[in-house]
């Protein structure tokens, strides 16, 4: 047992190398191929299938799977693909269980859904382990696209437009690509360096140039973008966090979770990282989740997740609320934070009970205290850098069906972009079908 | 991508996939969405003479049996031929072959055993652009009563007489569709080439019932408590029209006759099976009516997919490629000499392989008190049985005995060249041929 286990304070080395690894090895392993066999054989092939609908890339669901079941994996990546060329990555990191596995004809039938996302995984797996890119450039346009983010927004639009033959370039703000598949998400959903390996297939495409450390205001304009460009596409992602607004939330350890995210999906060595022994998480949300169920791994103690509402109304979904409790963490319903407690370091996170009145959510006098040595915030995201010149719709750079914003020659998707939500199967699909915009105006 | 564009008997289809003569044929609203979903042809539902309307059933016109998940394995059905009028099919399928002139367009025909009314319909249904006909000699139930279907199927002197009346009354390539329920698939395939047949197609569905239904002691499907023996398709008939697909494109007299493979194809590896043992193109129904035409996109995909990986530029380029490989028992090589062998690692310890050679084989694995299951050799026929039980894949395997080894079940060495049962020392005959 590691000796600052049960240390206080935030502090690196809670557990030792191996009960790390063990810890944040694969949520969901791969098939081996007789597994994928014997799932693939539960798909009914239905008619116009609900998974389809629920998919918001409509991948072809059933014919991927009876293509794996008749011994075609390459082909169902193809079908995968064809309409999310990040297939590989959703099937690690798709909220499976409310989207495409919610609609199975089977979870209705026996509460047991064909298991999608693992088939999904075991098809991309397959072709992207021959290293093959079933796709080819079409003759060059001449035509050259500017994307900002190389985030699966970025990602997904810019491999269709090159698909179609025009130039594009990538200006992303930090060091590596992909976006919140890198540095975003739970780690034990995308193992090996998988964002980096997806990215590295994709760019086999070719006619995608990456600038990395360019970020808009820094080193690039819109207005730049458009001069030098035929077409620009924006998929930055939200660069801000929201704050509590309480006071002593510049303590040391109290932090926004998808920093700490980040920060531990970069971690070369986890047991490096400093991890509070007892947690508190504000928020509802899978970014929550991932947060709160990490740091367990790491080794804290006492983890706890306060949301300001009751259970069912909590985003994130009921497989990710097991998935925490399963892995010890507490849950704290219809609870708010009024105070941050600690002279000089945090010792604890008060807390008021909400109610409903008048249909608006308010606290009441009834408060407790956690004590924390840490204190993640995950209460959303925003976008702190739309540039000039763009139609905001509630936050979001405002966009129509097609992606495209009140500038004629600007797209945006992604979750900078209003519509969908922030998921990485829906900043794919947004990139894609801004993609085809963008084409489809170039080319007339 | 490989090229699956395919030419039967002189009709060229954008693949080799078509529906067969079925009731998903029955009428243009079908055949027009099986054509945009990717089908390469479609052989009308099966025309008749004019007159009254063909009646059906108003009960059940299937039976089937299932897997335990309802994987359906097997349809059998008692439908007729069309029963709509003639006219209609007719200005349908000329509808069908203007808007579709890519896809194959062949008319399954029926009409009485007179000369006379095959020459009528012919030139007739000719006038709707169709590519081909196809004779329906095999259908099992109701009309085979009525002197037609498996009636004319099953004799081969009819097939060869109507096959001939066809010849003379239509310029178009005429393929004759066999019934299985026959003792030898070699003599109707023998008499369509002698009464000129451009082709067969094969096989017809095989006259079943599915099921007893024991409470009112009626066989499956029952119309007001009786039932009547239907026609058999689906994946469970594949392996037998496997073989009558082979005979054909084996057998001397035969051989090169072109054959449009029928019989359980589900799948493209299914339809890949039927092509390398002699089919030149597939026609499917159980498939497309159990899934929907939405089915033929794995046939496409799975196709390309494969035939890329082989290098084969298109699909003469391994249609018959196993036909050389099926032979005879008499010729099989009795020097070669395979035994079990059981990857412990892989083994779950399940014990079927045991209970199946030590019941019902020859005794040859053994079981240690703690669940170990061993091949012994010299008891080892090489019969394959522990392999099909086995429920783990490769689990057992056969391992083939290198010449120069012994066989501890004889207690020979292992000879390197190939020898047969015409050759074999036990064999009266080959002694006799000596």
């Amino acid at each position: 047992m590691s000796s600052s286990l049960r240390k206080d304070g935030v502090v690196p080395g809670r557990l030792d190398e191996a009960a790390v690894q063990a810890n944040f090895t694969d949520l969901h392993p791969a098939y081996d191929p007789h597994e994928a066999l014997v799932a693939a054989d539960r798909c009914y092939f239905c008619h116009d299938a609900p998974c389809i609908t629920a998919c918001p890339t409509s991948i072809d669901i059933p014919l991927f799977i009876r293509q794996i079941a008749t011994g075609t994996s390459e082909a169902a990546a193809k079908t995968i693909m064809d309409q999310n060329i990040l297939g590989g990555m959703c099937a690690r990191v798709c909220p499976t269980e409310t989207l495409c596995e919610e609609a199975c004809v089977r979870e209705a039938a026996e509460g047991k859904p064909v298991e999608i996302g693992r088939l999904q995984r075991h098809a991309t797996d397959t072709l992207m382990a021959q290293n093959v890119h079933p796709y080819a450039r079409a003759e060059p346009t001449g035509k050259k696209v500017a994307i900002v983010g190389a985030g699966p927004a970025g990602l997904a639009c810019a491999h269709r437009l090159a698909m179609h033959g025009h130039d594009v370039v990538i200006f992303e703000a930090r060091a590596k690509g992909g976006g919140l598949n890198e540095f975003g998400i739970a780690a034990y959903k995308s193992t090996n360096d998988f964002a980096q390996r997806e990215l590295d297939w994709l760019m086999q495409i070719g006619g995608i140039e990456i600038r990395y450390g360019q970020a808009l205001g820094a080193g690039i304009t819109l207005d730049g973008l458009r001069t030098d460009f035929d077409a620009v596409f924006l998929g930055m992602g939200l660069g801000g966090v929201n704050k509590l607004s309480l006071e002593g939330e510049d303590k040391d350890n109290v932090d926004d979770a998808v920093g700490f995210i980040s920060e531990l999906r970069q971690a070369d060595d986890l047991t490096a990282l400093p991890v509070g022994r007892r947690i508190v998480v504000v928020g509802g949300g899978m970014t929550a989740v991932d947060a709160a169920v990490q740091s367990k791994l790491l080794g804290a103690e006492e983890v706890t997740i306060v949301y300001r509402r009751d259970q069912a109304a909590m985003p994130a979904s009921k497989y990710e609320q097991d998935l925490a409790q399963q892995k010890g963490v507490r849950m704290v319903f219809n609870a708010a934070p009024v105070g941050i407690e600690g002279n000089g370091s945090l010792t604890g996170v008060r807390f008021a009970f909400t109610a409903q009145q008048d249909g608006k959510l308010v606290t009441t006098d009834e408060t407790f205290t956690i004590p924390a040595d840490q204190l993640l915030t995950a209460i959303g995201q925003t976008l702190s850098d739309a540039p000039e010149g763009l139609q905001i719709n509630r936050g979001k750079i405002a966009v129509d069906a097609t992606g495209r914003t009140s500038l004629p020659d600007v797209w945006a998707g992604g979750d900078c972009a209003s519509g969908g939500d922030d998921l990485t199967v829906t900043a794919v699909a947004e990139g894609r079908d801004a993609a085809e915009s963008i084409h489809a105006t170039l080319t007339t | 991508m490989a090229d699956l564009t395919t030419t039967f008997c002189g009709i060229t289809s954008p693949n080799p996939f078509w529906l067969a003569s079925a009731p998903p044929t029955d009428k243009e609203y079908n055949v027009r969405r099986a054509f945009e979903a990717g089908w390469g042809g479609a052989v009308w539902k099966t025309l008749g003479m004019e007159g009254p309307p063909i009646v059906n059933v108003n009960g059940p016109r299937y039976g089937a049996i299932w897997g335990a998940d309802r994987r359906l394995l097997g349809l059998n059905n008692i439908e007729l031929i069309t029963d709509r009028p003639l006219e209609i099919n007719l200005e349908e399928m000329t509808r069908i072959k203007r808007d579709f002139p890519e896809h194959a367009l062949i008319a399954s025909v029926m009409v009485p055993c007179e000369e006379q009314a095959w020459k009528d319909i012919l030139p007739r249904i000719a006038e709707t652009g169709c590519d081909g006909f196809e004779l329906n000699f095999g259908c099992p139930h109701g009309m085979a009563e009525r002197g037609m279907g498996s009636a004319v199927g099953q004799v081969p002197e009819y097939i060869e007489m109507v096959a001939r009346w066809c010849k003379e009354a239509t310029d178009l390539p005429v393929i004759v569709k066999l019934t299985p329920n026959i003792t030898n698939i070699l003599y109707p395939a023998e008499a369509a080439l002698r009464g000129g047949a451009d082709a067969v197609s094969l096989i017809n569905t095989i006259n079943s019932i599915t099921s007893v239904n024991l409470d009112t002691m009626a066989p499956e499907p029952t119309i007001d408590g009786k039932g009547t023996h239907g026609g058999y398709c689906g994946p469970a008939v594949k392996p037998i029209a496997l073989n009558m697909v082979a005979e054909i494109a084996r057998h001397p007299e035969t051989r090169g006759m072109p054959i449009s493979g029928i019989g359980g194809i589900t799948t493209w590896r299914d339809a890949a099976e039927f092509m390398a043992l002699g089919a030149g193109n597939v026609q499917v129904c159980t498939a497309a009516m159990t899934y929907g035409f939405k089915i033929v996109q794995e046939m496409i995909s799975g196709l390309s997919q494969w035939m890329d990986e082989q290098g084969h530029q298109s699909t003469a380029d391994f249609i018959g490629s196993a036909v050389p490989n099926v032979t005879d028992w008499q010729y099989l090589n009795l020097n070669h000499v395979t035994k079990a062998r059981i990857d412990q690692d892989a083994c779950i310890k399940c014990g079927r392989c045991y209970a199946a050679c030590e019941d019902t084989s020859h005794q040859a694995i053994t079981m240690s008190p703690d669940r170990v299951f061993e091949v012994q050799d010299d008891e080892c026929v090489a019969c394959n049985l522990c392999v099909n039980v086995c429920p783990v894949e490769n689990c057992i395997t056969m391992e083939t005995l290198t010449p120069g080894m012994v066989d501890a079940r004889t207690g020979k060495v292992v000879e390197a060249d190939y020898g047969n049962w015409t050759t074999h020392p036990n064999n009266p005959s080959a002694a006799a041929a000596e």
